[in-house]
């Protein structure tokens, strides 16, 4: 319990938070919005992670969170900066006519 | 209040938005919508930092993923200007495929999760562990060593970003000589 919040709620949450993301990936077209959803799904594993550190009253959790934005921060600038170069190219950034990485 | 304390109400509502942002962010068709939901998201979830005491958390995550991080979609999006007109929609079947692919990856998370409170018989009213003073503490002791490769790696992404933003030189010329 954190502050009569009962583990499992949070568990629901992040769960929920992740299902929707992955469900963005799976539907949509445009790899930006695909980008956004991986981040989504990374922001609902971040918070059960110090859902779980606060529980444990363990600090490691929340410094795995701090290195994952780092990441996901250096994740989210080379693959804007692949996309704009492959827009530049081929003029498009749908997922499903970026199936040929050749032409 | 109906048996509820005050943090659970707020609990209650951060969590409901934060749900309802996110199901906006994927189905909105305007790609800026999407990125501005998703900043709201990310302002909840914030939110949910706060409540477990997780303050350099809340601040960092706003910082970096508000502040800068959607900064940067936003700007890639404006740059190619892209709109509602520019996504063709996937048909109605596999639509709903990955809806129905999403809501059993649900079920499982709900299915395998499901029980863990008896795991934990804690129960924490006000944690240190999210204090910055303390995180400090783990971060530059016990963890100095992935700090700078975090470090590292940032500069790695920094230099790869510039390197494949950069427009190349030969191309412009034989675009110049056609």
């Amino acid at each position: 319990m954190i502050n009569g919040i009962s583990i499992d709620v949070y568990l629901l949450l992040s769960a929920i938070l992740f299902a929707i993301g992955g469900v963005g990936v799976i539907v949509r077209r445009n790899t930006i919005i695909i980008f956004m959803c991986i981040e989504l799904m990374l922001t609902a594993v971040s918070l059960l992670m110090v859902a779980f550190s606060v529980i444990h009253n363990d600090t490691s959790g929340q410094v795995f969170v701090f290195f994952t934005m780092a990441v996901a921060a250096s994740e989210v600038a080379v693959g804007l900066a692949i996309l704009s170069m492959i827009y530049r190219n081929i003029k498009t950034i749908d997922s499903d006519e970026l199936s040929k990485l050749k032409n | 209040m109906l048996g509820y304390t005050i943090t659970q109400w707020l609990f209650g509502i951060l969590s409901f938005l934060a749900v309802m942002f996110a199901l906006l962010v994927v189905i909105s068709r305007n790609p800026i919508h999407s990125v501005l939901y998703l900043v709201l998201t990310f302002f909840c979830v914030a939110g949910h930092y706060l409540l477990m005491n997780a303050q350099f958390l809340a601040i960092v995550h706003i910082a970096v993923y508000a502040g800068a991080i959607m900064v940067l979609f936003l700007f890639v999006i404006m740059l190619l200007n892209l709109n509602e007109q520019g996504e063709p929609r996937r048909n109605v079947l596999s639509r709903v495929i990955g809806t129905v692919a999403g809501g059993l990856l649900l079920l499982v998370f709900v299915g395998v999760l499901k029980g863990t409170e008896q795991l934990q018989t804690l129960s924490v009213a006000n944690s240190e562990a999210g204090l910055i003073k303390n995180l400090g503490h783990v971060l530059f002791g016990e963890f100095l060593f992935p700090f700078e490769i975090v470090s590292i790696l940032l500069l790695a992404a920094l230099v790869g970003a510039i390197m494949l933003g950069k427009k190349n030189e030969k191309e412009d010329v034989t675009q110049n000589q056609a």
